[in-house]
């Protein structure tokens, strides 16, 4: 919320030439945030980050490219001869621009919800495990075996052996808060 | 016409199908982004709090050296120096009669032990440790003097060889996780001819079984000493013990003995051997390498004259032939009769037991841990050239998978300390050596829980106990905080900037974490993007002192309780737990202007007096440090 907060003073004062004192330290705040996410995984710190792990930062601060936007993200930052390596001399303006042009927003409760009733075809309220692991491992960005795994292990209803996703996307919005 | 239209249909559908898929698992990703985000600043906050403590110590260390000097120069001979400087050389047969003297009574149903041990003998060990049972006190004298009298025939760094047929296991820090290591034998195999072992230290401290892990190991020593190799940790060390865990343990379960288990303990310590060396061409050692790492004088060292990290030794004075005395202060007598290694020896042994491996080229203090250096993969290169090596085995450093692997390959860290810093933090790994070929990994992660947690909850588990172990940290400085964000809020306003904030904390608390985004876990109110710093911290822990201790008192004494506790057990000579007022305040005040600390004497005794802990002139020290313990509101967790 604090992120969102700082993006909204930095746009609000946009249409002045964006020049005002407020717009500076709004932009000065964004850019501490993203350095202090890039930390986390700059084990060294010596300002770089393995490629691998740019998704986990990227999404940690609150956007949701797919796989593919991703993809796009990390060639722009990437050096010309690729090292493996992420520097934050690269990474941090990228970051600040996709932020503030409020790219790759999360997505909406309400379309989650949708999704998962595109997927129930039988419309009956829930996915059998079979169903939601088909489309999970074999549509779209296919998951791998953990994050497979991962999900049923709080989606699956142990009971009916079934993901009760109007439930599931609840709780999971309470756990996010 | 109909077949169209419905195949134009499916078509459609199953678009929709891969777009809602793709929408789902991109939440998901970003959702478990979000968290391992926050599953990585707790590892950093352990890890950084961890570091920080180490670095306390070299302050400690410096004060041992304060008190020795202060010792020596007010003595005469070494007669009268406290025992821990100067430890006499213990005589065999003193310590068998006094061990044998122990009895074990009919009513211990625990594992007894007939020396010297065979395999069954281990076994049941094992079989009674599942079971929770502790070993009699005399049983872990025996096991310790046994032990001690085979390290001794080692020398400083074993040589062996691999074999085509055998593999060797090698595993890293086990720090009294013992369920760790039995199921590291249930994955890989008791110790035995055929399955030989590298343990590379550090079995003791931080976990709660670090003598039954002791006990198990040197017992599979005494009954395969030629298959079952022990290096020794950082942690192998009798005042590290005291900071980290082990001597609590210790005196907890051996109430009666535990003051002899700790004596014998400290010496098998120095016997241990730094290292092992595999087919002249693998070294394996606990922590690292310094840029002027040399293995030659590492074997040559009488190395069972390292002690402590905290004990370096003293620098001899010089003597002035025209005065004809030292030019120090020092007496002589008291000073060569302790035996100690050259500077140059301790600090190679440091380096070895301490040092961890960073990208960055070339060789520096390590500042974090405050002991060793930091190596870069030059080094690496430089140092195995030198010796033939083809590759370091290390440990010494939590790996989130177990084990790690740097400066291209050369330096191999294993850590086999699984949920280290808290249930779900790490896996533990051990590592298998074969004859001229790659090694091989092995992850696992042992848990108490029946159930899987789900990663959120995990994450939960690892966070709480990230922020309890900063909140300790936090009010041990709270009144320094505080002055902080005034110098920020020079209006008086009550708020200061969320960045603001940032600055202060780090500066007060010395740790590099990212405190913006830890902010709002740890301030009670935050408006506009302001902090208002004046409505105090959420969740501190609190400290169950008198009220009559004034805070900044407190705060100090919380904070260097730990150091306090080690001065006061070197000070009691004969571990009563009991030290006169005059010892007290004499402590006191060397302590006070070595830390520069600005605390009146008259007020720690006007605390001494209130607490009533004056028993026939003499401080109950334990009770006295209990005091500034730290206790956690919503769990109960200490």
């Amino acid at each position: 919320i604090l992120l969102l907060h700082w993006i909204l003073v930095f746009n609000a004062v946009d249409g002045n030439n964006g020049e005002s004192l407020q717009a500076k330290a709004g932009l000065l705040e964004l850019q501490k945030k993203i350095k202090e996410a890039f930390e986390v995984f700059d084990h060294e710190a010596n300002d770089t980050v393995d490629v691998r792990e740019i998704g986990t930062i990227i999404r940690s601060l609150g956007c949701c490219p797919s796989e593919g936007e991703l993809h796009d993200l990390i060639a722009e930052v990437e050096e010309e001869e690729p090292t493996g390596y992420i520097r934050l001399e690269k990474f941090l303006p990228m970051m600040v621009k996709v932020l503030s042009e409020r790219r790759y927003r999360p997505i909406p409760e309400d379309l989650l919800l949708q999704a998962f009733e595109v997927l129930d075809s039988a419309k009956e309220g829930f996915l059998t495990k079979e169903e939601l692991v088909k489309y999970m491992t074999e549509e779209g960005e296919p998951f791998t075996e953990e994050e497979m795994e991962e999900m049923l292990s709080a989606a699956l209803d142990p009971e009916t052996n079934t993901i009760q996703y109007r439930d599931y996307l609840a709780m999971m919005v309470i756990d996010e808060n | 016409m109909g077949c169209s239209h419905s195949v134009h249909n499916e078509t459609k559908k199953s678009e929709k199908a891969m777009k809602a898929a793709v929408l789902i698992q991109n939440w998901y990703r970003c959702y478990k982004a979000r968290l391992e985000l926050r599953r990585r600043q707790a590892l950093n906050i352990f890890e950084n709090i961890e570091y920080a403590d180490e670095q306390d110590q070299m302050q400690l260390a410096k004060f041992f050296a304060f008190m020795l000097e202060h010792y020596v120069k007010n003595k005469s001979s070494a007669d009268n120096l406290p025992k821990i400087f100067n430890p006499e050389p213990k005589r065999k047969s003193d310590e068998e009669t006094i061990i044998s003297l122990i009895e074990v009574p009919d009513t211990y149903y625990g594992p007894r032990l007939k020396f010297p041990l065979t395999f069954a003998d281990v076994v049941l060990l094992i079989d009674a440790f599942k079971e929770n049972q502790i070993l009699h006190a005399r049983y872990v004298l025996e096991v310790l003097l046994e032990a001690k009298k085979i390290l001794q025939q080692m020398p400083n760094i074993i040589h062996i060889s691999s074999t085509v047929s055998k593999e060797l296991t090698i595993c890293g820090d086990i720090h009294g996780k013992l369920d760790d290591l039995f199921l590291i034998f249930y994955k890989n195999g008791l110790p035995s001819g055929n399955n030989r072992y590298v343990f590379n230290g550090d079995f003791v401290d931080r976990g709660q079984n670090s003598m039954e892990v002791l006990m198990v190991l040197f017992s599979f020593l005494l009954v395969y000493p030629n298959d079952v190799y022990l290096n020794r940790g950082n942690h192998e060390d009798y005042l590290m013990n005291m900071r980290y865990g082990f001597t609590k343990e210790i005196m907890q379960k051996y109430k009666q003995h535990g003051a002899k288990i700790l004596h014998l303990l400290e010496e098998v310590y120095t016997w241990l051997p730094i290292g092992t060396l595999i087919d002249k061409k693998v070294l394996v050692i606990h922590g690292g390498i310094a840029d002027n790492t040399d293995l030659t004088v590492l074997e040559q060292m009488k190395r069972n004259r390292m002690r402590s990290v905290l004990m370096p030794p003293l620098v001899p004075a010089v003597f002035d032939p025209r005065h004809g005395h030292f030019s120090h202060e020092l007496p002589p007598p008291a000073m060569l009769a302790m035996e100690q290694l050259t500077k140059y020896e301790w600090d190679q042994i440091v380096n070895i037991l301490w040092s961890d491996p960073r990208s960055r080229k070339g060789c520096y203090p390590n500042t974090s841990r405050g002991g060793g250096c930091y190596f870069g993969p030059d080094v690496t290169e430089n140092i195995l050239t030198k010796f033939g090596l083809k590759m370091i085995i290390r440990s010494h450093e939590c790996k989130p998978e177990g084990f790690d692997i740097c400066h291209d390959g050369k330096i191999i860290t294993v850590f086999s300390a699984s949920n280290y810093y808290e249930e779900g933090s790490n896996r533990g790994a051990y590592l298998k050596l074969s004859h001229d070929t790659t090694p091989r990994f092995f992850q696992y992660q042992s848990s108490q829980i029946t159930q899987a947690k789900t990663l959120h909850e995990r994450v939960d588990i690892v966070e709480n106990a990230a922020f309890r172990i900063l909140g300790e940290r936090m009010i041990i400085r709270k009144t320094n905080l505080i002055q902080a964000f005034r110098k920020y809020d020079p209006n008086d306003t009550g708020k200061i900037s969320l960045s603001d904030w940032a600055k202060a904390t780090e500066e007060v608390l010395e740790l590099h974490l990212p405190w913006m985004s830890l902010c709002p876990r740890l301030v009670k109110t935050i408006e506009d993007g302001y902090v208002l710093y004046n409505m105090g911290f959420k969740d501190l822990p609190v400290v169950r002192a008198p009220k009559v201790a004034k805070a900044g008192m407190v705060e100090t004494l919380v904070r260097y309780r730990s150091d306090l506790k080690i001065i006061f057990n070197i000070i009691d000579k004969d571990q009563s737990g009991l030290i006169s007022m005059d010892e007290f305040r004499a402590m006191w005040k060397l302590f006070c202007s070595h830390y520069n600390i600005d605390i009146e004497e008259s007020h720690v005794d006007q605390l001494a007096h209130s607490m009533d802990l004056n028993k026939d002139g003499s401080i109950d020290f334990n009770e006295f440090l209990t005091a500034f313990d730290v206790v956690h509101r919503a769990t109960n967790k200490l």
